[in-house]
């Protein structure tokens, strides 16, 4: 690609975020060290600088009532990004996501929006333990009225987020700590990525592996490996759980036949279980092997390293569910 | 921001007329209710009516109030349309939320009513974020809250406050102390009965008065509803009154002490509202009956007329669901 550079997925995040505060004034963020720190993992670096302390606002700790200040301010013209730290916290601001920000386009008969983007970070880290260490995505995929995003490399991060911030509706945008380092090829010009629209990381013709966030790049490793092998994998990432889009996934499943869903979030009650319901009313006939999928242990996540390694799936545990449900 | 109006025969007619709206839009309410036409949650705004009257008529227009589980009251104050206030409460299309939100979610998002709330306190952060907004578009606005004695002792209230103090935020707080959470008094519900006092240590004043008295209402709005614009700070009003019931409709309220029900029988609103316009503005007994005659066949024609409206078809609502 001509005109691309490589950028770390907080930069990507960063660039988004300059550019929609410096397109639209309404646009403003909030959250804790966000504004002199720059925020935990460097997303909001320069914002102070570049737009004042009334749009870059460092908060008290106290997620329910800065949350519940983005809804009244998202209610009444302004397009808030709020970052919440640690999607653990967002445990505590669930009244505001779910009774609130959720339900007000529609109980007030489609007259009210509340454009709010919830910014946060999940997933496993290194020893950070069973209080910062959650994926707690299907929390939010199960609320009707949120949009759930979850993008996996730099240039899905600054594209969805762009998109976030111009939705309508609340979003609520899951980064992953594991993943702000990372690279990848960012366009120089101006782009958005529509909600709804997966991803295919990997084009393969023996295996559709379904991954988001950080199983993602886990996926292509594996799928690395898998080739050596003879086995051709096929990533696919839906980018946005909310909304879903069936079609690719659906369609990936009719070529290759075999699926794997991987997810870091435990097992139970957790999106893999959906979609695979999904591809089972949709594509039962095309199957060859039964749905499979990876998914974290049941357990909260330990802070020994050794054992934090056993709760979510690793490479070589994603290349061993490939090989069994390609029937390789 | 507060405009300063004049004390005169007029204003305080108003003043009167919006309590008595209230008051008998909630006694035909109760009717519905009782006949089946209106179901869910019922909570009435009867006994508070001169906290609504007389906070909101300080208030400009393009100001913002939210409101809480006991709505009705704040929203015909802020002068919402009265087939449409029945309307939704009936479930029909024309009312404000089309009938998908109901008693406890009325709102009015075109003229910055952002609603009643079926959650205790959780409109107060909702109000802080307006006066956030407020305070990034330099506007010179006011956002008023009411909560409930029962919401002062939710933490969204608690946060609420100190966010408003830390941020500077032009949010007045209305406390209607109606002395009750559902069925537990207040005695029991905290160890500081004197709800003003919740600000103090995030640095916000407060004032408690007589929230059955119109008049002391308006002219203490006035006050500080100029104050929070000027300064660009909160402060806290809390609103001693008592419901005239139990805690919604189906509540019979055994709970509540005669003593006190019956000290404000004695102190109703209206008949506080009725003795200033008999002194204040020399109205005779039969002017006064004939504002609440006026009132009685206003709601009653808005009735009908709500009572005609039609429900969302079901193929309409059905087609929502591909949106969420």
């Amino acid at each position: 690609m001509s005109d691309t550079r490589e950028l770390l997925y907080r930069e990507a995040l960063n660039e988004a975020l300059i550019e929609e505060m410096t397109n639209d004034e309404t646009v403003f963020i909030m959250g804790e060290g966000i504004a002199e720190r720059g925020g935990s993992y460097k997303v909001t670096v320069d914002l102070l600088e570049k737009f004042g302390p009334k749009r870059v606002i460092d908060t008290p700790i106290a997620e329910n009532g800065f949350t519940g200040a983005g809804v009244g301010a998202a209610l009444t013209g302004m397009r808030p990004i709020v970052e919440i730290l640690f999607i653990d916290f967002s445990m505590l601001v669930l009244d505001q996501i779910v009774n609130q920000a959720a339900k007000f386009r529609f109980m007030s008969g489609n007259t009210a929006r509340v454009p709010l983007v919830l910014r946060t970070q999940g997933g496993v880290g290194n020893g950070l333990a069973a209080q910062h260490s959650q994926s707690l995505e299907a929390i939010f995929y199960h609320i009707p009225g949120l949009k759930v995003v979850m993008p996996s490399d730099p240039y899905d991060a600054k594209g969805l987020l762009k998109s976030a911030i111009h939705c309508d509706d609340p979003v609520i945008f899951i980064e992953h700590k594991l993943l702000y380092m990372n690279k990848g090829m960012v366009p120089d010009k101006d782009y958005v990525i529509p909600f709804g629209e997966a991803s295919v990381k990997r084009e393969g013709e023996d295996l559709t592996i379904i991954a988001w966030s950080a199983m993602v790049p886990k996926a292509l490793k594996a799928a690395e490996i898998l080739k050596e092998e003879g086995i051709s994998a096929e990533v696919v990432d839906p980018r946005t759980l909310v909304p879903l889009d069936k079609s690719t996934i659906i369609e990936s499943v009719r070529k290759t036949e075999h699926v794997l869903i991987v997810q870091e979030a435990i097992r139970r009650g957790g999106v893999a279980s959906d979609i695979s319901s999904i591809i089972q009313e949709e594509a039962f006939d095309y199957l060859d092997s039964p749905i499979a999928i990876l998914a974290g242990k049941n357990i909260p996540c330990p802070f020994n390293l050794n054992l934090e390694k056993l709760v979510v799936p690793q490479v070589e545990d994603i290349v061993k569910a490939a090989r069994k449900s390609a029937y390789k | 921001m507060a405009k300063k109006k004049t004390i005169n025969k007029d204003f305080l007619i108003s003043l009167y007329s919006t309590m008595i709206k209230i008051r008998k839009f909630e006694e035909e309410g109760t009717k519905l209710y009782r006949q089946g036409h209106i179901r869910g949650y019922f909570h009435p705004y009867w006994g508070q009516e001169a906290i609504a009257s007389g906070i909101l008529s300080a208030m400009n227009k393009d100001d913002y109030v939210t409101s809480t589980h006991r709505g009705h009251g704040h929203c015909l104050a802020w002068g919402a349309d009265l087939v449409r206030m029945f309307s939704e409460l009936l479930g029909r299309e024309d009312g404000y939320c089309k009938g998908l939100g109901g008693s406890m979610h009325i709102a009015d998002y075109t003229k910055n009513n952002l609603g009643a709330n079926g959650i205790v306190g959780s409109c107060v952060p909702i109000a802080v974020g307006a006066a956030l907004g407020i305070k990034i578009r330099d506007e010179n606005k006011v956002v008023t809250t009411f909560v409930s004695d029962g919401g002062c002792n939710i933490g969204s209230f608690l946060e609420g406050l100190n966010l408003a103090s830390a941020w500077k935020l032009p949010v007045l707080f209305v406390i209607e102390n109606n002395q009750y959470a559902v069925s537990t008094p207040i005695e029991s519900s905290t160890g500081e009965t004197d709800l003003f006092k919740r600000g103090l240590s995030f640095g916000i004043e407060g004032i408690r008065i007589n929230g059955n008295d119109v008049l002391e209402v308006y002219e203490t709005a006035n006050k500080y509803i100029d104050y929070c614009g000027k300064n660009s700070y909160p402060y806290i009003i809390e609103c001693l009154t008592f419901r005239k019931s139990g805690h919604h409709i189906n509540d019979p309220g055994t709970y509540l002490p005669e003593d006190k029900v019956n000290f404000y029988r004695n102190n109703d609103p209206l008949n506080i509202g009725k003795k200033h316009l008999t002194k204040l503005a020399g109205l005779s007994d039969e002017e006064i009956n004939n504002i609440e005659q006026e009132t009685d066949k206003v709601i009653e024609e808005a009735l009908k007329v709500a009572l005609d409206k039609p429900e969302m078809e079901a193929k309409d609502f059905l087609r929502l669901v591909d949106e969420y």
